[in-house]
């Protein structure tokens, strides 16, 4: 098997348009699992009980379930309780769940890493709720929680490769439909593999710049 | 008693942890501008009494009452209900408190810490708050550190800091908890000093905590012994160290001054 950089050249074009796709479905997946994991963590919170147990035992689910039964339920099951959506939607919301489940925990230790003084002090100053979350909590407990939230968005990146199951016209299904069309592999695979090294080295690099910046430097001194 | 109205008074307040009894039907009362040193051997309640007043713990039974109104009930036809957050909101602008951690907002200024709370929680405009926090600051002799952050001072810088970002809420009764028990041995004169200055002021009302024995029989009024959760004894500073009535009060003191420390 030898690498043929005219046909490499010619798939090129195809790839980068699946690889759109894979980078628009981690946008938006990440989006909804910001969303999702703060609903969530909050939920989690709640003084309700029915509330608290409940969402509790939904982020359980779904971080003791394989990702890629949530996305064959989305895809399979819903259309049959007259739900259809389309593919892309049925991942976005599949990578966005499951993330998110696990963003909860980065959520809640997060804000359980701002001590109880914090609270106390806020309480003592007279703050409201609303002002002791947006001015004295989150403001401690986000830049901890960067690290963990961009190493899940990588990781959701490269998972997103499961949604070629489904159809979806990203990275991963685009390379293989032109390895079954063309009966060659080696090229698109070893450029949708460098592809997703690539960018997901991009993100860690980023993610070290935003970091550095986010001011843990001066809650630690 | 006299005339004067008082800022604080506790009336049978009983305090539970589950099964443990902390506050045992504990009254006490403190007039206007009384500066007040509990003091009592640990676990004795001290810090539960500050607590409650700072409505970071609730009671179980009694009253609290400040300034004239009930803290943890509203009046509610001819008795009392318990209270809602707005009563406690209303009513906690009468009080500030000083931590025995400094509890400063890490991710903030020194100027910051004492600019803020009361441009967001009083409304004061930005150009008055920022004046306002600079004066403090000078007043506790930190006027040079207005953009350092709490992580580059010292304890007692800190707990100065402290001490001015309760000011510059301008509550009338202002809590202490052990402001220098986490201290360096060093660094306590530079915090008892701006603690004198307040007392030395007069119109705060002080409820100060404290095992500096000789500072507070200097700026306290009075002085309560609290032991298992009472009020055993209470006078003058003076009567209290050289001539306790109750034998508890005597076995107090005695510890105290053969653990090293004075009371004079
Ligand atoms: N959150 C809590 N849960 C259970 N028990 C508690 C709690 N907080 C305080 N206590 C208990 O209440 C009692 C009184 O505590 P408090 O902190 O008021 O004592 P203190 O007089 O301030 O003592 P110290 O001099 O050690 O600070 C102690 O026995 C303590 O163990
Ligand atoms: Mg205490």
């Amino acid at each position: 098997m030898i690498w043929d950089w005219d046909f490499a050249l010619r798939i090129i074009p195809d790839i980068l348009r699946g690889l759109g796709t894979t980078v628009i479905a981690t946008f938006f997946g990440s989006l909804l699992a910001l969303a999702v994991g703060l609903v969530i963590a909050l939920a989690n919170r709640s003084d309700v009980t029915a509330v608290r147990r409940s969402s509790r035992g939904f982020a359980e689910f779904i971080r003791r379930t394989p990702l890629l039964v949530q996305l064959y339920f989305i895809y399979f099951v819903l259309p049959q309780a007259g739900v259809v959506l389309p593919p892309l939607l049925c991942g976005v919301i599949a990578l966005g769940l499951h993330t998110g489940a696990y963003l909860s925990e980065v959520y809640r230790a997060g804000i359980d890493g701002v001590p109880r003084g914090q609270w106390e002090a806020a309480r003592a100053l007279n703050y409201q709720q609303g002002q002791t979350w947006l001015k004295i909590i989150l403001p401690q407990a986000i830049p901890p929680m960067i690290p963990a939230i961009g190493n899940y968005i990588i990781l959701m990146f490269k998972d997103s490769a499961l949604l070629s199951i489904i159809a979806v016209p990203e990275l991963m299904s685009m390379s293989r439909n032109i390895g079954n069309d063309s009966y060659r592999y080696l090229e698109p695979l070893t450029i949708a593999a460098i592809l997703y090294l690539l960018l997901s080295g991009i993100a860690v690099l980023l993610l070290r710049i935003i970091e550095s910046r986010s001011g843990m430097a001066r809650l630690t001194g | 008693m006299s005339d004067r109205q008082l800022a604080v008074e506790f009336r049978g307040v009983s305090k539970l942890y589950g099964a443990l009894a902390v506050l045992k039907e504990l009254s006490l009362s403190v007039p206007q501008g009384e500066k007040i040193a509990l003091i009592g051997p640990s676990g004795s309640g001290k810090t539960t009494v500050l607590r409650i007043l700072m409505t970071l713990e609730t009671i179980q039974a009694g009253t609290v009452w400040v300034k004239g109104e009930p803290l943890w009930h509203m009046p509610k036809g001819d008795g009392l209900a318990p209270a809602t957050e707005t009563h406690l909101h209303a009513m906690r602008r009468h009080i500030g408190m000083v931590f025995q951690h400094f509890n400063l907002f890490p991710h903030m200024t020194v100027q910051e810490n004492v600019a803020r709370p009361p441009q967001i929680v009083l409304g004061v405009t930005s150009g008055e708050a920022e004046q306002r926090a600079q004066d403090l600051l000078r007043l506790v002799g930190l006027a040079q550190k207005g953009a350092s952050y709490p992580a580059q001072l010292s304890g007692g810088q800190k707990q100065r800091v402290a001490i001015a970002r309760a000011l510059a809420m301008q509550p009338a009764i202002m809590l202490f908890d052990e402001p220098t028990s986490a201290l360096d041995p060093e660094l306590v004169e530079e915090v008892l000093a701006v603690l004198r200055d307040i007392a030395l002021e007069g119109k705060t009302t002080m409820l100060l905590v404290t095992h500096e024995m000789s500072f507070a029989r200097e700026i306290s009024d009075r002085i309560l012994f609290l032991d298992g959760g009472a009020i055993v004894e209470e006078g003058p500073p003076d009567q209290i160290f050289s001539d306790p009535k109750e034998e508890r009060t005597r076995l107090f003191l005695k510890k105290i001054i053969a653990a090293g420390h004075r009371i004079d």
